[in-house]
């Protein structure tokens, strides 16, 4: 995709929104060029602050997920006897809403970051020691052969095969998993809790009725979505040029 | 240089496909492997690479008992099995980054193996990347190579490590002919050219005349004692269409035909 394509739409979006709000005349609809504005006077006066402290949540626990679960996922992935010990128990836990824990996870870790941030690590691991144990077990027993010919023992198919094969796995995973990680905490930082989006469009704004910041509030969730999308993109350009070649 | 003792190998379930089998060859020599799909012709060849474990008997190789995958000891199959995140310079230096990685153990690198410094590293491969004529796709990914690059350059990965036994499974199966005609002629002179012990293994006849100074010719299993045929036609001028290559030709293929 070019550049230009994705400012093109991002330009007919904005138009659309703009002619929407145009039409409907209302003031829970306010037009984009009120809510550029009001996110321009926002940002200085706390908003940047709840998208740091938001954005500080997200990246932690797909960090934390990514740190955890590829080691863990190589493993099963390359070891036959390990994953038989295990794939039961994750199969078990894999299918379950991991948001349904948040109720035990606030128990147990308080509502601070740690609470937010353990529940959406919780949900990334998972989907991350999938990807990763399925795409180590698929490498092709040639490959492995071949490369074991050269003089690799265990050690060095993990450095030189595993873990360079699983990369663009683990970033799929964490593209796809942006999107819920964002959810979640939205969802997470919309009750108990002073800073994050979620309290500044849910508990401040909105409850204020204060209609252009809280589309701001939306605008700076959507844009930190956006930006860790583009985040990954760009890593993936760096790790993995081979993708891109004709 | 290689023999087999009484080698006894069978899959767990199966009928045995080498039962007492004795077999030797000396420092320097082509063999060529021929039979026909099943064998047993990449079994043995995995077993000489320590990829699977003969169930009695024993495989020695310079006077030592194999029990693990030899630092010296090439393989080439059929399926490339190149990296595909690496680029041709990077998969073709990769024994020698390994190497690096362990040091000379003895085990995973030959214990004279130098310590890899990363300008030896680089010269060594830049000479391999030019012997096989593939300095100008140095950069290039698997992807973007033809088939006889992609070959050409598991054989440079291969020859970059100066093994001593060089083992190929049906290498070159999946190539065009004229590919395949100029990875053989290539074959023949890397092997004049290192010394090293070939071992190759066909289903192709005339493969097998081209290539191995000896033949040995695998028919259906269990295999008790080894067919060797001499063939002074290996590596030599005559091509495809002369009678003599025809003649011993047609020889292996009354042979194999007689066990079918």
């Amino acid at each position: 995709m070019r550049k230009r394509d994705v400012l093109l739409a991002a330009g007919a979006l904005l138009a659309a929104w703009e002619i929407a709000a145009l039409l409907l005349r209302r003031e829970i609809l306010p037009p984009p060029t009120e809510v550029l504005a009001a996110l321009g006077t926002e940002l200085p006066r706390g908003l940047a602050r709840h998208f740091a402290v938001s954005a500080w949540r997200v990246v932690a626990s797909i960090g934390l997920a990514v740190a955890l679960a590829t080691p863990a996922g190589l493993v099963l992935g390359q070891s036959a006897r390990a994953d038989r010990l295990f794939s039961p128990a994750i199969y078990l836990l894999y299918p379950i809403p991991k948001i349904v824990f948040l109720p035990i996870v606030l128990l147990f870790l308080g509502i601070g970051d740690t609470s937010k941030v353990f529940i959406i690590f919780l949900i990334l691991f998972f989907q991350v020691l999938v990807v990763v144990r399925d795409e180590a077990s698929a490498l092709r027993p040639e490959l492995l052969l071949s490369v074991t010919s050269l003089g690799a023992g265990r050690r060095a198919l993990f450095l030189f095969v595993y873990f360079p094969a699983t990369i663009p796995a683990v970033l799929t995973a964490v593209r796809l998993s942006i999107g819920t990680a964002i959810a979640v905490l939205f969802f997470t930082e919309s009750f108990a809790t002073t800073a994050g989006l979620g309290y500044y469009v849910i508990v401040d704004t909105f409850s204020r009725l204060a209609y252009p910041e809280m589309y701001a509030g939306v605008l700076a969730m959507s844009l930190l979505g956006l930006g860790l999308y583009f985040i990954v993109d760009a890593l993936e350009r760096a790790l993995c040029p081979y993708l891109f070649v004709r | 240089m290689i023999s087999l003792h009484a080698l006894s190998f069978s899959y767990p379930g199966h009928r045995p496909i080498f039962d007492g089998f004795d077999w030797s060859v000396s420092p320097g020599e082509a063999w060529a492997i021929l039979g026909p799909s099943g064998c047993g012709k990449s079994t043995l060849l995995y077993l000489l690479a320590c990829v699977l474990s003969p169930t009695a008997g024993e495989i020695l190789i310079e006077g030592q008992p194999i029990t693990r995958p030899r630092p010296r000891t090439g393989l080439i199959l059929q399926d490339y099995g190149l990296l595909p995140w690496a680029t041709c310079a990077q998969n073709v230096s990769l024994g020698l980054r390994i190497h690096g990685f362990y040091g000379p153990d003895g085990k995973h690198a030959p214990a004279d193996a130098a310590r890899g410094q990363p300008g030896a590293i680089a010269a060594r491969t830049d000479h391999w990347l030019h012997r096989l004529g593939l300095t100008h796709v140095r950069g290039q990914y698997p992807s973007q190579l033809s088939g006889g690059q992609r070959q050409r350059a598991a054989i440079a990965r291969t020859l970059v490590l100066e093994p001593d036994v060089l083992l190929m499974d049906e290498p070159f199966a999946a190539l065009d002919a004229l590919t395949r005609e100029d990875l053989e002629r290539l074959t023949l002179e890397l092997h004049a050219e290192t010394g090293t012990t070939l071992i190759f293994v066909t289903h192709n006849i005339e493969e097998a005349v081209l290539l191995g100074q000896k033949i040995l010719v695998l028919g259906p299993p269990p295999h008790r004692r080894p067919c060797v045929i001499e063939n002074a036609l290996a590596g030599g001028p005559l091509d495809g269409g002369a009678p003599e290559f025809q003649a011993q030709c047609r020889g292996l293929r009354e042979m194999l035909g007689r066990h079918a």
